[in-house]
């Protein structure tokens, strides 16, 4: 799993000179405390074009995948929340300060379960590319957040889907704190013909697995 | 168990960014929920350089339904949220471990999650809880909340250096 995930301390993203632990982190044996998690059940709310009235300004598309675990297994009703920015470029937060124009058809904020197979499905608009502060000139690739609930509080996982094609990827700290290439062209979402729809949206496939799902030691001695 | 199979890779993480509100606040816990007498936990999360950090999400959970909340840092960098003294659970070996809750830290900055932990003041289970056990003991009590008033303790979250909390691994 070497390389995988990011490490904590990543100095180009500047944010982690400061936040990142110094300590060795201590190995966590797995019980019940981290290897539950809660049953969240909300409301769908998987179109983000129909949440305010009139149409999101910006190219429409479907995101789909699958949530699987480590073994390949389907993850069901598995809670994924997503936000964005709109098609400018700027969230729907006070703490944004980029002059693009908000939309006011535009929340940017989902949520959805997936299937019995893992499948979930949201409809919305391709988010734009936007400036921050980490260093001069510095631009976030577009990208989709995505926060993961699967069946442990282990395996709780929030990242970010990014765009095949997108030159900023090249230059971006954050996608770029993930060692490992493989790793990191999994968060890259590919245009997916097959789930794209007549005269309403283009499709891009984002699958997803979540770790953390080892057999339980606490389980075996029971 | 998966011997000679191909485990996939898991999905890499990346940091919730600032402006997590806007996928997370519809669903703001402010009480772990449970019959019995609520215990407030209150605290700041800090920085390395000893700062607030005020776009900083805590999730919660207590590994007996419902157990869960969420709540963000305000600008002061302090969290609130209530709960009960939960029950013990297992901890392996035929170990109960002590009344703890469950914490995942999420913030602009911070690229995985940070996994830790938050124990109750005064409880005797402490002394012989079995991931307390496995903290340096010096470092263990960033781990125990501090009484405040009847029912009222305090619990900081420092991410980096002097007094630094403890992070665990998960796997």
């Amino acid at each position: 799993m070497t390389g995988s995930q990011p490490p904590y301390l990543h100095p180009p993203y500047v944010a982690t000179r400061t936040r990142s632990p110094r300590q060795p982190l201590v190995p966590l044996p797995p019980t019940p405390s981290e290897w539950t998690g809660p049953a969240l059940a909300p409301p769908d709310a998987a179109d983000l074009t129909r949440q305010l009235p009139g149409e999101p300004l910006g190219q429409r598309i479907v995101v789909a995948g699958r949530v699987v675990d480590e073994d390949g297994r389907p993850v069901p009703r598995a809670l994924v929340e997503v936000w964005q920015a709109n098609a400018a470029g700027r969230y729907r937060h006070d703490a944004d300060q980029f002059d693009a124009p908000l939309d006011p058809s535009f929340l940017g904020a989902g949520r959805t379960l997936t299937d019995a197979d893992g499948r979930y499905r949201f409809i919305t608009v391709r988010p734009g590319a936007y400036p921050w502060r980490n260093h001069p000139n510095a631009w976030r690739p577009a990208h989709i957040h995505f926060s993961l609930f699967g069946p442990a509080f282990a395996a709780r996982l929030v990242t970010q889907m990014y765009f095949e094609g997108d030159p900023l990827l090249a230059y971006d700290p954050i996608f770029n704190s993930i060692p490992d290439e493989r790793a990191r062209a999994a968060l890259v979402a590919a245009f997916d013909w097959e789930g794209t729809e007549h005269f309403r949206a283009l499709g891009y496939r984002f699958d997803i697995v979540l770790g953390g799902r080892d057999a339980p030691e606490w389980e075996r001695e029971s | 168990m998966g011997e000679g199979i191909v485990r996939l890779l898991a999905t890499a993480s990346q940091t919730a960014g600032p402006y997590f509100r806007i996928g997370f606040a519809w669903f703001y816990v402010d009480d772990l929920g449970g019959e019995g007498e609520r215990v407030v936990v209150q605290g700041r999360v800090y920085d390395g350089e000893r700062a607030p950090v005020p776009d900083a999400c805590l999730e919660l959970w207590r590994a007996e339904p419902p157990g869960f909340g969420r709540v963000p840092t305000d600008a002061a960098g302090v969290f609130r949220f209530a709960t009960i003294v939960p029950g013990r659970v297992p901890g392996g070996g035929g170990r109960l471990q002590a009344p703890h809750v469950a914490v995942a830290l999420f913030a602009r900055g911070v690229l995985r999650r940070m996994a830790t932990r938050m124990y109750f003041p005064g409880e005797a289970a402490n002394a012989d809880d079995p991931v307390l056990a496995l903290v340096p003991p010096a470092r263990r009590a960033t781990l125990i909340a501090r009484p405040v008033r009847a029912g009222v303790v305090e619990w900081n979250v420092v991410l980096q250096g002097e007094g630094e909390t403890v992070f665990f691994e998960l796997p």
